[in-house]
């Protein structure tokens, strides 16, 4: 939605400013747009940019169960806090930096792994055969479930004694010697990893699904005639053509994974094990457990800086190589 | 290609907007606290077994009490995992109920917020006084020395629940009085294949809850007299590594407990796989799940030797729910009055019976419905070996970051790594460098 709301804006204005003299008519018309876009705007400032700002500002202030209840009368600290958050040899500091880095490896592994099988997937769901309605129809179940539903069945099947998982790895095929923890210890990696890449493929399928569309149909029959394989139709066509649906894709994975809350949150509780505890629920942990406000909020505006820099990055070297590709 | 950057750009914002919405102020829809002075809203925890069973045992009682004063009381049963969040939200709103419960190990923490009606000399004699509740159940409302921040509702103590047919099978001929007892009989129950005693290994209350009396029955504590954490002190590194050595080198919870969290192991204990449980006031819920009153017995939880009794001889934390007045509220008299409702002596009776805990009342804790044979032994362990959980500032930071060193112990365990004193030193060093300096 709020895509929607930002793009417009910027469409009519560069094009509408550089042809011609304005006239009174045009002026109102081009008022309009923008008179229809202001209550979502006001919605907009409301509900993000409105708690963006008071989190800022709480940042800055020690918010602790002494000066919780008069919040806005509480201390300045100035730097205190995002100084604790980035003092890597005391405990607190040290804690965000490996827990940054765990959610920093888990986020590539989850997003390379259900963009490779979203992708994997859409190309062979290309061609008709019977019974693709149905299997297009099933890999999207794990999209369309209730987040916790999801995750809550996953924890009844990673649990110890009586999972599925261990039932099948251990009982059936013997792969291990006696059965795994999956929920606690250094497991809990690889069950977060397979729920959320179980979660977020049919993302990365549909998108693609929807990319492969607007590729000509021509392109393939002219690359079968001068005798292209099919995997050079893929390396040569289909993802050259992909690459912008793709740019978008990789990017809203790595947001979503990045900033994930709910799976590591249903799946192993308030206090997650080392190897799976992602920047949010750690962060979630210090604020609300420790009842540390001011430190928690510096630590969310740590992670929004470090984001908006990995995006603005990307963004930048993306749309340059683009550029440069096509000229 | 612009539009799809545009939108880019868009889903960019969006994305980074939602992430840091996290920490942004909150305005919760705490309805309550404006309006007439005939209306209340009540925060009840989840006492029951469901949440619809809490409404179902409340509504007789609030509509017993609207025709009484005239005052209607909107109820909401809050569940567990919300409760504190919900009232710290309403702390930093000012928006929130006119009444409420909290856990009573929350007292001291909640105290320091400010937020809750101080229970001086003056507040008590609306309610019929101070001398009315039992000592115990006083000694978890709030930091010693400052007026109470809330007043005692249900009282609930540990007990040791023990499945007859099982002790019996494996030729046992009672509970055991010693934790020496309890790993010796448990050799015999894990020869008859099955499990000796259950723990929720990933929750992190209940593991505090149990290395508090552990810590206890080695004569020492997690805070220092001034208030300071000492979870480093030798005798409560004995403590920890104790309860943990119960799964690690005696064998008797079983491995898989330390990933419990979700109460698996009373539906362990309920489906009769499980000889031994440490829970409170489980009557309700061993029922609700099938298990018969009389396939169970009801123990005091061991000690480290003799009987239970107060100093090194406690084995139970002061469990209870508090209810407490929101300073908030526009309605303090009509607060005052329900508070009053519930802690008489016919309610109390009620609604305890109702949720198989202790009335923390003197009056009603005389009647003969307490002295069954599982109230009873929790009433006993009540008076006479029960012991309130620190009550300082920082409790539930407290529980927490030591509930946490406990988990990951477990998860060592679990995980085969060896449980050494060093190693249950390093996780409470860790845990003690958590707590917050103030």
């Amino acid at each position: 939605m709020t895509s929607t709301v930002l793009k417009e804006p910027v469409r009519e204005d560069t094009p509408g400013a550089a042809r011609g003299p304005r006239r009174t008519g045009r002026s109102r018309r081009t008022a309009l747009p923008y008179l229809l876009l202001l209550p979502a705007l006001v919605f907009e400032l409301l509900v993000h940019l409105v708690p963006m700002v008071i989190g800022t500002l709480m940042s800055f202030r020690s918010i602790t169960r002494f000066t919780l209840r008069d919040w806005s009368n509480a201390p300045w600290t100035g730097l205190r806090n995002y100084r604790v958050a980035v003092d890597f040899d005391a405990p607190a500091g040290e804690a965000l930096l490996r827990s940054f880095a765990v959610t920093v490896g888990f986020t590539l592994l989850s997003v390379a792994l259900c963009w490779a099988l979203g992708t994997a997937a859409a190309i062979f769901m290309q061609d008709t055969f019977r019974g693709r309605g149905i299997l297009r129809a099933l890999f999207l179940v794990p999209y369309a479930l209730p987040v916790y539903a999801a995750v809550i069945t996953w924890v009844f099947m990673f649990q110890h004694d009586n999972g599925l998982v261990n039932h099948v790895l251990h009982d059936q095929l013997h792969l291990t010697d006696k059965p795994s923890f999956w929920l606690i210890g250094d497991n809990s990696f690889y069950a977060l990893l397979t729920v959320s890449v179980w979660k977020g493929w049919p993302f990365a399928f549909l998108i693609v699904m929807a990319g492969l569309q607007n590729i000509p149909r021509e392109l393939y029959e002219a690359a079968a005639l001068d005798g292209a394989g099919m995997w050079q139709q893929i390396r040569r066509i289909t993802l050259p053509s992909l690459r912008p649906v793709n740019q978008v894709l990789v990017l809203v994975l790595f947001l979503w994974t990045f900033n994930d809350f709910n799976t590591p949150y249903v799946l192993f509780g308030r206090a997650a094990p080392e190897a799976a505890d992602l920047i949010s629920v750690h962060i979630y942990q210090t604020t609300f457990l420790t009842w540390d406000f001011g430190t928690g909020s510096a630590m969310s505006v740590l992670l929004l800086l470090f984001l908006l820099a990995v995006t603005g990055g990307y963004l930048l070297f993306t749309s340059r190589g683009r550029r440069a590709g096509n000229g | 290609m612009r539009s799809i950057r545009a939108a880019a750009t868009g889903a960019v914002v969006m994305s980074l907007a939602l992430a840091a919405t996290a920490c942004g102020g909150g305005t919760d829809s705490g309805d309550g606290a404006g309006g007439s002075s005939k209306t209340l809203t009540y925060w009840a925890s989840n006492q029951g077994a469901s949440i619809a069973v809490d409404k179902q045992v409340l509504q007789p009682e609030l509509d017993k009490f609207e025709k009484q004063t005239g005052i209607k009381v909107k109820v909401e049963v809050v569940p567990w995992s919300d409760l504190l969040n919900r009232i710290l939200t309403a702390t930093t709103s000012g928006q929130g109920p006119d009444v409420l419960n909290i856990g009573n190990t929350w007292s001291a923490s909640l105290q320091a917020t400010g937020a809750l009606l101080p229970w001086d000399a003056k507040n008590f004699a609306k309610i019929g006084g101070r001398d009315r509740f039992v000592d115990p159940a006083l000694g978890s409302t709030g930091a010693e020395g400052k007026d109470p921040a809330a007043v005692p509702l249900y009282s609930m103590a540990y007990a040791l629940y023990y499945n007859k047919q099982i002790f019996a099978d494996a030729g046992i001929d009672g509970p055991p009085a010693t934790w020496d007892e309890l790993v010796a009989d448990g050799a015999k129950i894990r020869a008859k294949g099955k499990s000796v005693l259950g723990a929720e290994g990933s929750n992190l209350s209940e593991n505090v809850h149990h290395v508090f009396v552990f810590a206890k029955q080695h004569d020492a504590d997690f805070f220092s007299a001034d208030g300071k954490p000492d979870f480093t002190n030798p005798k409560v590194v004995d403590a920890v590594k104790q309860y943990v050595d119960l799964m690690a080198k005696d064998k008797a919870i079983p491995a898989g407990n330390a990933e419990y969290a979700q109460n698996q192991s009373v539906s362990d204990f309920a489906k009769g796989k499980l000889a031994m449980l440490l829970w409170q006031s489980a009557a309700a819920n061993l029922k609700s799940q099938g298990m018969k009153d009389d396939a169970y017995g009801v123990a005091p939880v061991p000690v480290q030797k003799g009987t239970p009794g107060p100093g090194a001889q406690v084995n139970s934390m002061a469990a209870g729910i508090n209810i407490a007045v929101f300073k908030d509220s526009h309605n303090l008299d009509g607060a005052t009055e329900f508070v009053k409702f519930m802690t008489s002596d016919a309610e109390q009776k009620i609604l305890n019976k109702a949720y198989s805990s202790i009335p923390p009342v003197k009056a009603a804790q005389a009647d003969p419905a307490f002295d069954g044979p599982s109230t009873a032994v929790l009433k006993d362990t009540l008076a006479k070996s029960a012991a309130a959980l620190p009550q300082v500032a920082t409790e539930s930071q407290f529980e927490t970051a030591v509930g946490t060193a406990v988990k990951d112990l477990f998860a060592d365990t679990a995980a085969g790594r060896a449980v050494t004193t060093a190693s249950v030193k390093a996780k409470l060093e860790k845990a003690q460098q958590q707590m917050p300096a103030a």
